[in-house]
């Protein structure tokens, strides 16, 4: 075969590999956060009494779940400001769309959470005097959110493994680096190893910290 | 906005290429989800029958193709494969990836039904007599199969979104061929939506098709 | 002639086409200790929560200290939601599944409502709410989850989440249902305090003893309806209606 590995090629350029990195994880964060004033949203609005509430969001949800995210983006990024007539930042369209993803996912996410909870919960609030507004801000929504906590994690790790598509509207993460220097550089194996193992290893990093959070603000029992 | 007379006219003229983008973007997902299921049956199998080592190396092998995005799998393929001297053309780099991609999900999703299966199955498979492959074939195979159907539906629809990025190494599907066509003729709105709306169907009716399949196969109780 | 702190006037309540209410009037003054007996599907549930408006009522007025609780006028109107919540601040409710916050400590439980909704300042609260889980026997408990209390127990984190409101009328809805029973006392024993000091209570209660030997007066309903109502010597002892000879016999009292 006649290949031998070479990672001088990727350990040249590897502080742009970890800004990539640090650009997509800061990409997931804000898109998650967007995406969870979606979702809630969505998810009270999924089991309002008003039933075109129901439906605007249930379109919503299934609309948004069953298209590709790329498409989704190269909308947002390309024919959106056709419509509106003014150009969007490569950054804000990508986190736009992506919080948009987002909170399709995360509105069952929490309307799964809302159906779990014990059904006294709201009419002990009312009880003792607090109006809907502050039973679902005291009671409802932290009960909930806690609930909600292992489902979070796992979107949050797809989200952040989704910033990868801004590669392909030239934002300058992770992966949008690494076709860079492999091109470049030729060194094809070395580059996609480190990339794919930066992804895994953040991931795994991601995981055993959120799994740290649920054991900090779970309920004691 | 939209000048939907004028989209008509352009898509007429385009019918026959976004007719072989559909059937490409038709033909590489199943083809992928086919492969994938079957490996990842076998993959599935090994998670939970094998022996230590085998284990260990199946583990390895789906943690790290699940930590790691499905576009960057799909780069990685597409120009390792010609390296290691494997002389793939961009159709089948892709399909690996959608296949290897598949396989993960599908041996996750395996080993999960599994194990959720009580252990009173097997030995009662034990106790009237049954070797390993047949407890297998008729007691735990169509209990698993039931438990894992909803989640192996949402699996390929995930299939179908992950085929867009073969857009990117050149792959003639659904999304390229609307993007070649955009460059003709600038509606970029129209044939992104028209676009997006094929895959949205595509993936909404595997969807219902999922549900239907699932209520006829369900235990009555 | 003691102040009426409880009037219900001709109820009538529907669930969708059904109905579940057919004209109950009630009264109680203060101090007034009243239960409510009769089987599932008496109404005696229901007519407990449409006193602190957890139901809707199509029919009817309910005053608490004169004021009409969830409607107002004689169309009947709905009041504005703020205003139905200020009104519920006036009774308590302990209800059977206990329904105490489960991500709140057992002092915040109680200081809760006494913050948001009572406005009082913090330390202010605070010291009532310890005042209360004292007299429940849980002072020691109040940095404590509620998942970490037997179900009595937080049964009497409940009801003094409710009395620490210092609600005009106090409403309890099966309150031991849900216990096991070597925890019922510990319970019963703290209503029975609140009774013996003067607290205005409506309970709905499957213990005939306890009602027997804490009420002042005793309601039986049945299909909606109250089929009597007396002291509870003349109910227990001397039932005039048939039904309600029946389901004592069947309640073994």
């Amino acid at each position: 075969m006649g290949y031998t590995l070479n990672f001088g090629a990727v350990w040249r350029d590897f502080d742009l590999l970890l800004a990539g990195l640090a650009l997509g994880l800061g990409m997931a964060i804000v898109s998650i956060l967007i995406g969870c004033v979606i979702g809630l949203v969505a998810a009270f609005a999924m089991i309002s009494k008003q039933g075109w509430l129901r439906r605007i969001a249930g379109t919503y949800v299934t609309v948004i779940r069953n298209s590709p995210p790329l498409v989704l983006i190269l909308l947002a990024y390309f024919a959106l400001p056709q419509v509106l007539g003014m150009r969007i930042g490569k950054l804000e369209a990508f986190i736009g769309t992506l919080a948009i993803y987002a909170g399709a996912y995360l509105t069952e996410v929490f309307r799964g959470a809302l159906l779990a909870l014990p059904g006294g919960l709201r009419e002990a609030g009312l009880a003792i005097g607090l109006t809907e507004r502050q039973t679902k801000a005291y009671v409802i929504v932290p009960v909930m959110v806690r609930n909600a906590l292992p489902a979070l994690s796992n979107n949050f790790i797809s989200l952040f493994k989704d910033t990868s598509l801004a590669a392909a509207i030239a934002v300058p993460e992770l992966t949008f680096y690494a076709r860079q220097i492999n091109v470049h550089s030729f060194r094809v194996v070395e580059t996609w190893l480190v990339a794919s193992l930066m992804y895994v290893a953040a991931c795994y990093l991601i995981a055993a910290g959120l799994r740290q959070l649920e054991q900090r603000l779970a309920i004691p029992r | 906005m939209m000048e939907l007379t004028e989209f008509f006219v352009q898509l007429w003229i385009a019918r026959w290429a976004v007719l072989k983008g559909l059937g490409i973007t038709a033909f590489i997902s199943l083809l992928a989800i086919v492969l994938g299921t079957l490996l990842g049956i076998g993959v599935g199998l090994v998670l939970t029958y094998g022996g230590r080592v085998s284990r260990l190396v199946a583990r390895i092998f789906v943690d790290y193709v699940r930590g790691t995005p499905v576009f960057v799998l799909v780069l990685a393929s597409f120009y390792l494969l010609s390296e290691v001297g494997v002389h793939l053309t961009a159709f089948q780099a892709g399909l690996f990836a959608l296949t290897i991609f598949c396989s993960t999900h599908v041996g996750e999703n395996a080993r999960g039904a599994l194990m959720s299966l009580p252990r009173g199955q097997m030995e009662a498979g034990k106790a009237i007599g049954l070797t390993f492959p047949e407890i297998f074939i008729y007691v735990l195979a169509p209990q698993a199969l039931r438990q894992a159907l909803p989640t192996w539906v949402n699996t390929a629809t995930e299939i179908v979104k992950a085929s867009t990025l073969l857009s990117v190494i050149g792959v003639a599907e659904l999304l390229l061929t609307a993007k070649e066509i955009i460059a003709r003729n600038f509606l970029t709105l129209e044939f992104y939506l028209f676009a997006g709306l094929l895959f949205f169907l595509i993936n909404f009716a595997i969807e219902r098709g999922g549900r239907y399949v699932e209520r006829r196969v369900a235990l009555p109780n | 002639m003691a102040e009426l702190v409880l009037q219900i006037e001709n109820l009538h309540k529907k669930f969708k086409d059904v109905e579940v209410l057919k004209g109950v009037d009630m009264s109680l003054a203060t101090g007034d200790v009243v239960s409510i007996i009769g089987s599932s599907g008496s109404g005696k549930t229901t007519l407990l929560r449409c006193v602190n408006m957890l139901e809707e009522f199509h029919e009817g007025r309910i005053l608490i200290d004169g004021e009409e609780i969830g409607y107002s006028g004689p169309q009947h109107k709905a009041r504005k939601e703020s205003e139905i919540a200020r009104q519920r601040a006036m009774t308590g409710m302990v209800f059977q599944q206990f329904n105490l916050f489960p991500h709140m400590t057992v002092q915040r439980n109680v200081t809760l409502g006494l913050t948001k909704v009572k406005k009082l300042p913090v330390e202010e609260a605070n010291s009532m709410a310890d005042k209360w889980l004292a007299r429940v026997g849980l002072q020691d408990r109040r940095d404590h989850y509620p998942g970490q209390l037997s179900g009595g127990q937080q049964q009497r984190v409940a009801i003094a989440r409710a009395v620490a409101m210092n609600p005009k009328v106090m409403l309890f809805d099966e309150v031991t249902s849900a216990l096991d029973p070597e925890l019922v006392n510990e319970v019963l024993s703290v209503i029975k305090d609140l009774a013996t000091e003067g607290m205005t209570m409506l309970l709905v209660t499957h213990e005939m003893k306890f009602a027997f030997e804490v009420s002042d007066r005793v309601v039986f309903m049945n299909q909606g309806r109250i089929e009597e109502e007396g002291p509870p010597e003349e109910l227990f002892r001397k039932p005039k209606s048939q039904r309600l000879a029946e389901f004592l016999k069947s309640s073994k009292f």
